[in-house]
């Protein structure tokens, strides 16, 4: 494989992995703020221990999360030196700015947090969680602002072949980033949301009718329901926002999602395609529609026309050309034709397996609702054993969505904005650091797989070790230590 | 001072902070199994740093945003051509910040001593790959007229590099012993301020040989200056270490680390990244500058962001100021 298919796949394995990490961190950190605020508040003991026991669970997995952005934020130099050079002037700005003005306050605020329960002042340390969460929040915003630059890039123009940032106000106010923001929180809550269903839901079960902490679990179990289900509408409505933002600046990734091979009117979403949907005449695909719908997801009316990948093609040559240029660093690109259509099965099966697997974990987020109403304990077998299972859901469709949209712009690393300045766009192709042998790019994917392969095996471990444990673990009752004794120690 | 020579300065002030917090941090990790004889003066080594390695590590993180944000030519050429030190940095990170957060999660001692040898290679590999790479920086890379490196993987692998490595290893060393009798009482606090003196001499060595090959090379008039505060800062805080004066040998070695920063980024200015194959083909403050308007954005971000960040370490540093002892630590629950 060559350095550009190899730094793809380190892309991709990097991106997914870490945002396995982020949105539990982004989600379960807001809703723990909110249980040590319940207990600042009225002093009851069950949300001390609510606030322990998932801010444990938190921490295993924040640890995680910032070694593994690390690599997110160096791969750009490493990888894709010709990228970061091309649009350094503008992607290097929002990338500092979540360092200085987000991650230096969320992990300097954690450390307070996780030693501070007996150094600060109760409200002091209360803040410091608050401070920490919302910095996540903060954190969030600037890279999708680097990102949504990418998927539309605005704000700029063009001074010598390369973008030059004119408004940085239009970059944190790209509204391609204001439809992405709201629904990758959204996200981080879903799957906070269906973490605290799964394990809250396994301890009811689990606990004596008598256990001093049974009302603690439900109590998380009931806040994870309504979370789950907030997130949910959240999640479609900003979803919704965005396929119409996709249908208007980024055409042939809304085709793609589809993988509707000509233009239809109205036109119908499919549920399901059997055959070879990456077949390009198509006439091979037989897929299950629905009438009217990909429309009005599309435009907000049934009627309205939805342009097919091969109608698109000519105009996306006609626009930016038909071959790529005949530069030797493109290895064996150089000269031939661009193949502006993304990789169908992909993006077809990413965006029904993104919308299929939040359907689910919606599903298990009112189920939960409906099984605990009225003050109910669920007595069911199945349904703690559901509820575990339905963890995984919100992540895979995360995971699912990001593959969707980041491969849906190919064969662009920065996709061209129909209705922005000219000639602010590249190919992945062009993205790659041209003096990268494939030999180090080929260990650093290796290697740093092989890390996050057993980092990911000792983060389970240690996350069933702790659930197992339930508070005892967290919350010991000896009260009686001398008082210089730290309350946390590593 | 135009924009990008502020942010040359900028940039050389995030990699000081980095430097100078990391120093310690590193230190405490690499001494682990030289000062931390068991368990319990091992946890007491650990917490030292506990509640502040993680926003110390965010200097780099922000060190390279800036370089990213502020000198895209220079993020591109030095992170593509550096590219196996940056790898290896990299790993080290992530073993150590995984080790710190998981070796007191379980309680055997299997556990803990698989997580204590990730601590301690890991610290030295990071502390080494971050010298590998500020003197590759300063020294050079076979750079074509595109930025682009020529030639072998391993072509930030020379001799002189390598000192760089050893040179912030041995700070680093240095740095965390005498944070450790800043930090610790007790036993320990006595065999960190032993070994500091006994490591001084030999950490010193490679300090001064890089700041020779970096001034003989590259240096300026001027950067003799920084050069002999480094010296004099490294030598007389080990002499204040000699005489227990621990606060004011911490303060030196802080000296010491200034004086570093300012030699090496002094005298690699007006050069970011400089060619070893051609001159022509270095890379200057002003070439690899990003445009006006974004280095004035940021110079508005980080004019506020940066003095905010200063006060509320300062405060988090105040926080934890109690010096810690085998006395201090609860013990285990873990399941």
């Amino acid at each position: 494989m060559d350095v550009l298919g190899i730094a793809r796949w380190q892309f991709g394995i990097t991106t997914v992995y870490h945002f396995l990490m982020v949105p539990l961190t982004i989600g379960l950190s807001v809703l723990v703020a909110g249980m040590q605020t319940a207990w600042v508040r009225t002093g009851d003991r069950k949300y001390l221990a609510m606030t322990k026991f998932w801010g444990k669970l938190l921490l295993i997995n924040f640890a995680m999360g910032v070694v593994t952005g690390l690599v997110q934020e160096f791969q750009f130099g490493m990888n894709w030196s010709a990228y970061s050079r091309f649009v350094g002037d503008v992607f290097g700005a929002p990338l500092a700015m979540e360092g200085l003005v987000a991650f230096f306050v969320e992990s300097t605020f954690l450390g307070l947090w996780i030693f501070g329960w007996d150094r600060l002042p109760r409200k002091v340390h209360l803040g410091c969680v608050w401070a920490f969460s919302l910095a996540s929040i903060v954190s969030a915003y600037f890279i999708l602002a680097a990102n949504s630059w990418m998927q539309h890039p605005v704000g700029v123009r063009i001074v010598g072949h390369k973008p030059e940032l004119t408004s940085i106000g239009a970059v944190l106010t790209n509204p391609t980033l204001m439809a992405a923001l709201p629904h990758t929180i959204a996200g981080c809550f879903a799957v906070a949301a269906t973490f605290l269903v799964g394990i809250g839901a396994w301890h009811v079960a689990k606990s004596a009718a008598d256990d001093r902490y049974r009302p603690m679990w439900r109590a998380s179990l009931k806040l994870g329901a309504w979370v789950g289900v907030l997130a949910f509408g959240a999640l479609a409505i900003s979803g919704d926002t965005q396929g119409k933002l996709m249908f208007q600046q980024q055409p042939m990734k809304m085709a793609a999602a589809e993988a509707l091979c000509h233009t239809e009117q109205p036109a119908g979403f499919s549920i399901f395609a059997y055959g070879d949907v990456s077949n390009p005449n198509c006439e091979s695909v037989k897929t299950l529609d629905v009438p009217y719908v990909l429309s009005f997801l599309a435009t907000g009316g049934f009627a309205s026309k939805v342009e097919g990948v091969q109608d698109l093609v000519p105009q996306y040559q006609a626009k930016y050309g038909t071959n790529y240029p005949n530069d030797p660093a493109l290895g064996a690109l150089a000269g031939k034709p661009v193949d502006y259509v993304p990789d169908l099965p992909v993006t077809y099966w990413g965006f029904r397996l993104m919308i299929g697997f939040g359907a689910l974990a919606a599903l298990a987020a009112l189920g939960t609702l409906w099984l605990t109403r009225r003050g109910r304990f669920p007595r069911t077998r199945w349904f703690p054993r559901i509820a575990l299972l339905a963890i995984a859901t919100p992540y895979l469709a995360n995971a699912f969505g990001w593959i969707f949209t980041e491969m849906g712009r190919q064969p662009f690393v920065v996709a061209p904005n129909p209705t922005g300045v000219d000639g602010v766009w590249l190919y992945t192709a062009q993205a790659v650091s041209p003096g990268v042998t494939s030999g180090e790019a080929l260990t650093s994917v290796i290697a740093l797989s092989a890390v996050y392969a057993v980092l990911a095996v000792i983060e389970i471990f240690l996350m069933a070790r702790y659930v197992r444990a339930g508070v005892a673990a967290v919350l010991p009752d000896d009260t009686d230590q001398p008082t210089d004794v730290l309350t946390f120690a590593y | 001072m135009n924009l990008p020579t502020f942010w040359f300065c900028v940039v050389a002030l995030f990699w000081l902070g980095f430097l100078f917090l990391e120093g310690f941090d590193f230190g405490v990790g690499m001494l682990l199994p030289v000062l931390g004889r068991d368990e319990a003066t091992r946890r007491v080594m650990v917490n030292t740093i506990g509640p502040v390695w993680d926003g110390n590590e965010v200097w780099l993180v922000v060190a390279a945003g800036a370089m990213f944000a502020a000198f895209p030519a220079w993020y591109a050429a030095l992170f593509s051509g550096a590219y196996l030190p940056l790898l290896v940095l990299l790993i080290a990170l992530i073993g150590r910040g995984v080790a710190f957060e998981y070796r007191g999660k379980v309680h055997t001692d299997r556990w803990r001593r698989g997580w204590d040898r990730v601590i301690v290679t890991a610290s030295w590999l990071a502390a080494l790959s971050v010298g590998l790479v500020l003197t590759t920086t300063v020294l050079g890379l076979p750079l074509d007229a595109d930025g682009n490196r020529v030639g072998s993987p391993f072509a930030a692998f020379r001799p002189e590099v390598l000192v760089g490595a050893l040179a912030v290893a041995g700070f680093a060393l240095l740095h965390g012993s005498i944070f450790l009798t800043l930090k610790t009482e007790g036993d320990i606090r006595t065999r960190a301020r032993r070994f500091g003196l006994r490591i001084a001499p030999v950490a010193l060595v490679p300090i001064v040989a890089l700041l020779l090959v970096v001034q003989l090379r590259e240096g300026h008039a001027w950067t003799w200056i920084p050069l002999g505060v480094t010296v004099l800062a490294a030598v007389g805080g080990a002499l204040r270490l000699r005489a227990a004066r621990e606060g004011q040998a911490f303060a030196l070695l802080g000296l010491t680390v200034v004086g570093l920063a300012v030699t090496l980024f002094g005298a690699l200015y007006p050069d970011v990244l400089p060619s070893t194959l051609d001159a022509a083909h270095s890379l200057t403050v002003r070439g690899a500058a990003s445009a006006d308007y974004t280095l004035t954005v940021m110079t508005w971000v980080a004019g506020f962001g940066a003095p905010a960040v200063l006060v509320y370490q300062s405060w988090t540093y105040w926080v934890f100021r109690r010096r810690l002892g085998t006395r201090h630590i609860p013990p285990v629950h873990q399941p």
